[in-house]
């Protein structure tokens, strides 16, 4: 039987696995963009701003580095056991002018990257339990 | 200058895996400052201790806990966190007391004992703190992040993973007279390149590792210190600023930058106004410097602070270090201690052992890794959460 695909943690992506998008919020009165979401008080310093409303991210945006990550991490991590080396990238978004993390799909190369070019996000299973998937935002190359 | 005080005398715990109570190692260091300077315990005014937050309670209030271990003395105390900028935080604490007319004397201690391999986020499930998410959500670890500034200066600067390895070369060749280093043993660019990679494209001996150690410095007011020394090494300046907003770096434990789209991105980016005004407070430039003491957590940071604290500008820090200038013999030697890559790191003592190091330096004390003619010193470091952390230091 197939297992349920749940997010991997609520409210920080849209679960849709065709057009994916990250949900930060924004400041209704500066406009400044927050991920993860800010909620209370606005983090521009020469801004009062108290309203914020939900603003789904740019999906996509251009590579600003990039690693491959050769050893497990530790827990909270969840591992597979054998250990799969995984990407992590850090992608700069135009509209939000901010850079955000996460993973690299899992078939794409170290060698296929280069700074600068451009990526776009998608879901993947980041580890899963007897019942459940757990599904998280990741980037790849825009084909 | 009447923002000086006196570092009137340092100590350490040498660095290493010794398996026991990180309060050892910080009375260890506090009594050899207290020996160095020629003090006696009861005459310290104020204790002023680096938090350690991998020992239980003890470590939260390590101020305390270090008074006890010596002995109940009704000194007043404070204690401070600031990740690895911890051991600065207390080092300015003691000098704002002393400064302020509150104290003559005061002793900072830092100590930590150091679980094995990668830092791991606290225990228990934390879904609202970013420093467990980051590792539940991306497994980004330290060296993640390490990595990620690594590749960058490659793609954005051409650096190459010869040039990072030489960074490892030069430190270990510094530290190898150190009796206080934990790893003395000289290596060769091929050991480094051939060691496995950990977070591409850094590798296992570029990362540093995590050590226990004890740093500890008796400082004083200047007036204080004409009566018990002839010219004792100053303090000049010191920083523990927190980044403007926004700050466009991806930084730990952060899964995103703040956004820029609303205010422009400040005019001194956070790394470089870390030393900024550490050299503002003592009147000098990087210019001035005889040597720096900067946090090699990873061979390519080194590089990335060569520009941040003014060596060089953005772009040239590979350059700076094959021409050498970075060398002991060279125009300003980086990490004559042997820094990070040959000590490892321990959290609250490390900012404290910089400017230990310094202090060496600039008294001549430095045995066999002497920076010639050094005046003047600074570090530079960077803790978790938008901690800076620099001191000048003089003659
Ligand atoms: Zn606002």
């Amino acid at each position: 039987m197939a297992k349920t695909k749940v997010p991997a943690i609520d409210d920080w992506f849209r679960m849709d696995f065709a057009e994916p998008q990250l949900l930060g919020s924004r400041c209704t009165e500066c406009g400044t963009y927050f991920f993860p979401k800010e909620s209370h008080f606005c983090r521009n310093p020469n801004c009062s701003g108290t309203n914020f409303e939900e603003a789904p991210l740019s999906p996509r945006g251009k590579l600003w580095s990039f690693t491959n990550n050769c050893y497990p991490p530790p827990k909270p991590y969840m591992a597979p056991d054998p250990f799969v080396p995984y990407i992590v990238a850090a992608v700069e978004l135009e509209r939000e002018k901010m850079v955000v993390l996460g993973q690299v799909e899992a078939s794409v190369k170290i060698n296929e990257l280069s700074a600068g070019m451009d990526m776009e996000l998608y879901l993947e299973t980041l580890f899963e339990d007897d019942d459940n998937e757990y599904i998280v935002w990741k980037w790849r190359p825009v084909a | 200058m009447t923002k000086e005080v006196a570092v009137l005398g340092v100590g350490m715990h040498p660095w290493g895996k010794w398996g026991k109570n990180f309060v050892e190692y910080g009375v260890k260091a506090a009594r050899d400052a207290l020996a160095d300077a020629g003090i006696e315990w009861k005459d310290v005014q104020f204790v002023s201790g680096g938090d350690t937050i991998r020992n239980g309670y003890p470590g939260y209030v390590a101020g305390a806990t270090f008074c006890q271990a010596m002995g109940w003395s009704g000194a007043r105390v404070a204690s401070s966190y600031g990740a690895c900028a911890s051991g600065s935080q207390a080092i300015n604490n003691a000098r704002a007391q002393i400064l302020a007319g509150l104290c003559d004397v005061a002793l900072v201690v830092g100590a930590d004992a150091a679980p094995k391999g990668f830092f791991a986020p606290q225990g228990g499930d934390r879904p609202d703190d970013p420093d467990w998410l980051r590792f539940r959500l991306i497994g980004a670890t330290n060296p993640i992040y390490f990595g990620l500034y690594a590749r960058r200066r490659m793609e954005i600067y051409g650096a190459t993973e010869q040039d990072f390895a030489k960074v490892k070369v030069k430190n270990s060749r510094h530290g190898l007279n150190n009796p206080n280093a934990r790893y003395r043993k000289e290596v060769a660019k091929e050991d480094v390149l051939s060691s496995a990679i950990v977070s591409d494209p850094l590798h296992l001996l570029e990362i540093c590792a995590t050590s226990d150690g004890g740093a500890a410095m008796v400082l004083t007011s200047m007036e204080y210190a004409r009566k018990h020394a002839t010219d004792p090494v100053k303090i000049a300046g010191v920083s523990t600023v927190t980044p403007n907003f926004p700050n466009t770096v991806i930084e730990m434990p952060n899964f995103a930058t703040d956004s820029a789209a609303a205010v422009a991105p400040p005019e001194t980016p956070f790394k470089d106004s870390i030393t900024k005004l550490a050299y503002e407070e003592a009147g000098l430039g990087p210019e001035d410097m005889s040597m720096a003491e900067v946090y090699d957590l990873s061979t390519a940071l080194e590089l990335d602070w060569y520009e941040n604290i003014g060596l060089c500008k953005p772009g040239e820090a590979e350059k700076l270090l094959n021409d050498g200038h970075t060398t002991l013999g060279g125009r300003v030697p980086v990490n004559p201690s042997g820094g990070l890559a040959c000590f490892g790191e321990a959290v609250p003592a490390q900012a404290i052992a910089q400017v230990c190091e310094l202090t060496w330096q600039l008294r001549g004390q430095a045995e066999g890794r002497q920076v010639e003619n050094a005046k003047a010193g600074v570090t530079a470091n960077q803790g978790l959460f938008g901690h800076g952390s620099s001191v000048v230091v003089t003659k």
